[in-house]
C-alpha cells in the first residue's frame, strides 16, 4: 500500500519546514515535496511605511543574511531616489556584503553542513552536529567559529553591530570609514584567508570520497541565474543579471536588474508558503534554474582575485565540460566565494577613496518604483517596491534567493529520494540523505516565506485502507 | 496656559524629597524642584517651557498622610510635605503605565527612525520594560507624510499633546489639536486635513524637535537617524512670556 514519509523538521537549515515523500507499493518513492511552513508576511505589512524605513524594516526577514536585504532595500531606494551614490559608499556597500558573505558561508559550511561530511552520512543523529565536529575535528571547528567571527567583526566594525546594522542608508552610508577602523578589520584579513584556504586544501580531498553523492545531489539540468560584472566576472553586490543553460550556452545576459520581470515569473503552490520562481521563456514548471554560489561560480568567466581564480580554476575540473551540475558543490562553490570575498575585502580596504568623507548621496524619491537586485549568501535577491507621490510604499515584492532555487530544490529532494530511499527498509541515514541535499543549497526559508491570498489548509484523516474518513479545510 | 512668570515676593518653603530636607519656592511643582535637585523623576508629557497636561501620569508621587498618588508635574509644593518619589508600588504603577503605552499602538523601536533617540525607548529601559505583559492592541494607524520638510507616524505617537502645546504656546500657530475620544484619539492638524495641505502651519519644526517619540521626524531620515534638540524651548518660553 502507498504511504507517505514526512521528514519534520529538517534540521541545520535556516527556517522551518517538512519534506514529504510519497511511496508507491513497492516502497518506491513517487513524488517528493519540500514545504516550507512558516508564514511571515513582510510584502503585506510593509505597505503603508515610508520608503526609508524599509531598508530597517526587511532586513528583519533575517538574522543571517540581514545585510543582504539592508543592500538590497538600500539600492532600490536608491532607484527611487534616481541618484548615483558616492563611489567610496559603494565600495563600502561591497565590503559589508563580502563579510556577511563570509559568516553566512561559514555557517553554513562549518555549522550546517560539515557534520554530514565528516561524521557520515549514517552516523549517530544525537552527534551528528556542530558538537560532535568539535569533538572529532576540533580544530576544524574553532577554524569555523573564528572565520564566522571575523565576518561578524567586519560587519559591525563598519555598521555598528553584528546584526541588522543601520549604517547603510539611499543614498549611500551614514558615516565614512575612519583610519582606525580600516586598520582594525585590515588585520583580521590574513587569518581569515588562512583559514579559507586550509579549509578549501582540506575539503578538496574530501571531495573525491563523495563520488555516489555528487552524482546524485540535484545533477538534473536547470539554467542558472546569477549577477556578473559589467566584464562578466564574479559580482555580489551590482552589475547585471546573466541566465546560463546546463549546457553553458547564454541564454540572458548584460540584462539590467530592473527589467528582472522580463526573466522572472512567480508561481505558487499550495503545499508549500514560499513562491515558485521560473523562467518567463520557458515556461512554468519547465523554467527551473538555480542561484546562489554554484549559479555564481557557474556564469562568472573568473573571479578576479588571485587565490579565487585559482580555486575557480579547480572548481572547473569537477567536471569534464560545461557548468558544474551537481548541487554538491554548493558546497566547493562556497568556499571558493569565501577566498574570494576576503581577498577582494583587503583590496577594497587598501583603495586609496576608501576613507572619503563623501559617502551620501541625499535626494527626495524622483520615481514612483525602484527595483533593488544583489547577491546574497544564497543567491540573487531582489527587492521591488511602488511607492505614492508621498513616498509611502503602496506595494512590495520580495524575490528571495532561497525562493529562486524553490523548483531546483524540489527537483533535488525527488533524485536524492530515488537513489536512497528505500522504502521497506527504511533508514535514518537515507533520510539524513534527504536533508543534505537540502542543505547544500543552504536555504533561507523564514527569508523566502510568502503567502499568496489565503492559503488553503487541508487536514485529511485516512482509514487504513487510505479512504478519507473525514476532512477539514479552510478556503 | 503659558508657565507663569515668576512673582517677586514668593515665599519659601521647606520640603522633605525622599527623606532629602530641601526649600524651594511656594509657587513651583514638585517636579521643577525635584529637576533642580537632580532627584530623577519619570515624565513625557510634561516639558520645561510648555503648560503643564498631567496626562501621561508618569511623574506620580506619595505624600505622606495622602491615600492616593500625585501628579509631580501638576502638584504645587507647600510647607512641610513629606514626598515619596520611588516605591515599589510607585514603580509597579510607572512600568504598567509605560507597558500600556507599548501596548496601544506600534512602537516597534527596532525599526524606528527615532530608536536611540527616543524618551519612551529610554523611559522603558529606566522602568525595567523587558517585555509587554499587556496583549499589543495591533491597531494600524495611517501615516501623514504629505508636509515637505516632515512626517506624521500615528502608530508611534503617544498622545502628550507636546505638539500642540508648543505651537499654540511658543510659535503662536495652533495648527496641532486633538480629535477623537479614547484609543479613537489623534493629534490632527488644522481640521484634520493632510499636514502638507495645513494654511496654518509655518513649517517651524517646533513640533517636531519636542515630540518624544518616533511619531513626528524630518523627513528624509532613516532607522536611528531622527536625534532631536530641545534646547530651544526654555529660552524661547521664557522671551516669549517676559513682562
Amino acid at each position: 500500500m502507498s504511504r507517505t514519509i514526512t521528514i519534520e523538521p529538517v534540521t541545520r537549515i535556516e527556517g522551518h519546514a517538512r519534506i514529504s515523500l510519497q511511496l508507491g507499493d513497492r516502497g518506491e518513492v513517487q513524488d517528493a515535496r519540500f514545504h516550507l511552513t512558516q508564514f511571515r508576511g513582510f510584502e503585506k505589512f510593509c505597505e503603508g511605511r515610508p520608503y526609508r524605513e524599509m531598508p530597517a524594516l526587511t532586513a528583519r526577514t533575517c538574522g543571517i543574511c540581514p545585510v543582504s536585504h539592508i543592500l538590497a532595500a538600500n539600492k532600490a531606494c536608491d532607484h527611487l531616489l534616481a541618484v548615483s551614490i558616492p563611489p567610496t559608499a559603494e565600495k563600502l556597500r561591497r565590503i559589508i556584503n563580502l563579510a556577511q558573505l563570509t559568516q553566512s558561508h561559514a555557517l553554513s559550511f562549518f555549522h550546517l553542513s560539515s557534520p554530514d561530511l565528516l561524521l557520515g552520512w549514517d552516523s549517530d543523529p544525537a552527534t551528528r552536529n556542530i558538537f560532535g565536529v568539535m569533538r572529532q575535528a576540533p580544530a576544524l571547528a574553532k577554524d569555523g567559529i573564528r572565520l564566522r567571527q571575523i565576518g561578524q567583526t567586519i560587519i559591525e566594525t563598519l555598521g555598528g553591530k553584528k546584526i541588522h546594522p543601520t549604517w547603510v542608508v539611499p543614498g549611500g552610508v551614514s558615516e565614512a570609514l575612519t583610519p582606525e577602523k580600516r586598520e582594525a578589520m585590515l588585520k583580521l584579513l590574513p587569518e581569515g584567508l588562512e583559514i579559507a584556504k586550509r579549509t578549501y586544501a582540506f575539503f578538496k580531498t574530501l571531495v573525491p570520497k563523495f563520488k555516489d553523492e555528487a552524482a546524485n545531489f540535484g545533477t538534473r539540468d536547470t539554467l542558472f541565474l546569477s549577477l556578473v560584472s559589467p566584464e562578466g566576472n564574479l559580482e555580489h553586490y551590482d552589475g547585471f543579471l546573466r541566465l546560463k543553460d546546463a549546457r553553458g550556452h547564454l541564454l540572458e545576459d548584460k540584462v539590467p536588474t530592473w527589467e528582472y520581470e522580463r526573466m522572472v515569473g512567480e508561481a505558487v503552490e499550495d503545499f508549500s508558503y514560499m513562491k515558485f520562481p521560473y523562467y518567463k521563456a520557458q515556461g512554468y514548471p519547465a523554467g527551473v534554474y538555480r542561484v546562489g554560489p554554484l549559479a555564481r561560480l557557474n556564469n562568472a568567466n573568473a573571479c578576479g582575485t588571485p587565490y579565487a581564480d585559482v580555486a575557480l580554476a579547480e572548481f572547473h575540473m569537477l567536471q569534464e565540460s560545461g557548468p558544474i551540475a551537481s548541487s554538491f558543490h554548493y558546497h566547493y562553490a562556497r568556499l571558493v566565494e569565501i577566498i574570494y570575498a576576503l581577498e577582494m575585502m583587503d583590496r577594497l580596504l587598501k583603495d586609496p577613496d576608501i576613507l572619503d568623507t563623501r559617502v551620501r548621496a541625499r535626494a527626495r524619491s524622483n520615481r514612483d518604483a525602484g527595483i533593488g537586485v544583489a547577491e546574497a549568501p544564497r543567491g540573487t535577491l531582489m527587492h521591488h517596491y511602488k511607492i505614492d507621490d508621498n513616498g509611502l510604499v503602496t506595494w512590495v515584492n520580495l524575490i528571495i534567493a532561497t525562493g529562486h532555487n524553490n523548483l531546483a530544490m524540489n527537483q533535488a529532494i525527488r533524485q536524492v529520494a530515488e537513489a536512497y530511499v528505500d522504502g521497506n527498509q527504511l533508514r535514518e541515514g537515507m533520510l539524513n540523505r534527504v536533508e543534505a541535499v537540502i542543505r547544500c543549497f543552504d536555504p533561507c526559508l523564514s527569508c523566502a516565506s510568502h503567502a499568496f491570498g489565503q492559503m488553503p489548509m487541508l487536514i485529511e484523516l485516512l482509514d487504513t485502507s487510505g479512504q478519507v474518513v473525514h476532512r477539514l479545510s479552510r478556503d | 496656559m503659558p508657565p507663569a512668570n515668576p512673582q517677586a515676593n514668593v515665599r519659601v518653603v521647606t520640603l522633605t524629597i525622599d527623606g532629602q530636607d530641601l526649600s524651594a519656592r511656594a509657587d513651583e511643582t514638585i517636579i521643577e524642584v525635584c529637576r533642580e535637585n537632580q532627584i530623577p523623576i519619570p515624565s513625557l508629557c510634561y516639558l520645561d517651557g510648555l503648560s503643564i497636561w498631567g496626562a501621561c501620569r508618569l511623574c506620580l508621587v506619595e505624600l505622606e498622610g495622602q491615600n492616593r498618588l500625585f501628579a509631580a508635574c501638576s502638584t504645587r509644593v507647600a510647607e512641610g510635605m513629606r514626598i515619596t518619589t520611588q516605591t515599589e508600588r510607585l514603580r509597579r504603577y510607572r512600568r504598567t503605565i509605560v507597558e500600556l503605552l507599548f501596548a496601544e499602538r506600534s512602537h516597534i523601536c527596532s525599526v524606528c527612525v527615532s530608536n536611540n533617540h527616543c524618551e519612551l525607548q529610554t523611559l522603558a529601559q529606566k522602568c525595567g520594560v523587558d517585555h509587554v505583559r499587556i496583549p499589543y492592541r495591533q491597531a494600524r494607524y495611517q501615516m501623514d507624510s504629505s508636509h515637505e520638510l516632515f512626517r506624521l507616524d500615528h502608530n508611534r505617537c503617544i498622545l502628550c499633546t507636546r505638539c500642540v502645546r508648543v505651537c499654540d504656546e511658543i510659535e503662536g500657530a495652533h495648527t496641532w489639536d486633538v480629535m477623537g475620544r479614547g484609543s479613537d484619539c489623534q493629534v490632527i492638524t488644522d481640521l484634520a486635513q493632510p499636514w502638507g495641505e495645513s494654511e496654518t502651519c509655518t513649517g517651524c519644526g517646533k513640533c517636531v524637535q519636542v515630540c518624544p517619540t518616533g511619531a513626528l521626524v524630518k523627513q528624509g531620515t532613516s532607522a536611528g537617524e531622527m536625534v532631536k534638540d530641545k534646547h530651544f524651548l526654555p529660552i524661547l518660553a521664557r522671551r516669549r512670556h517676559a513682562p
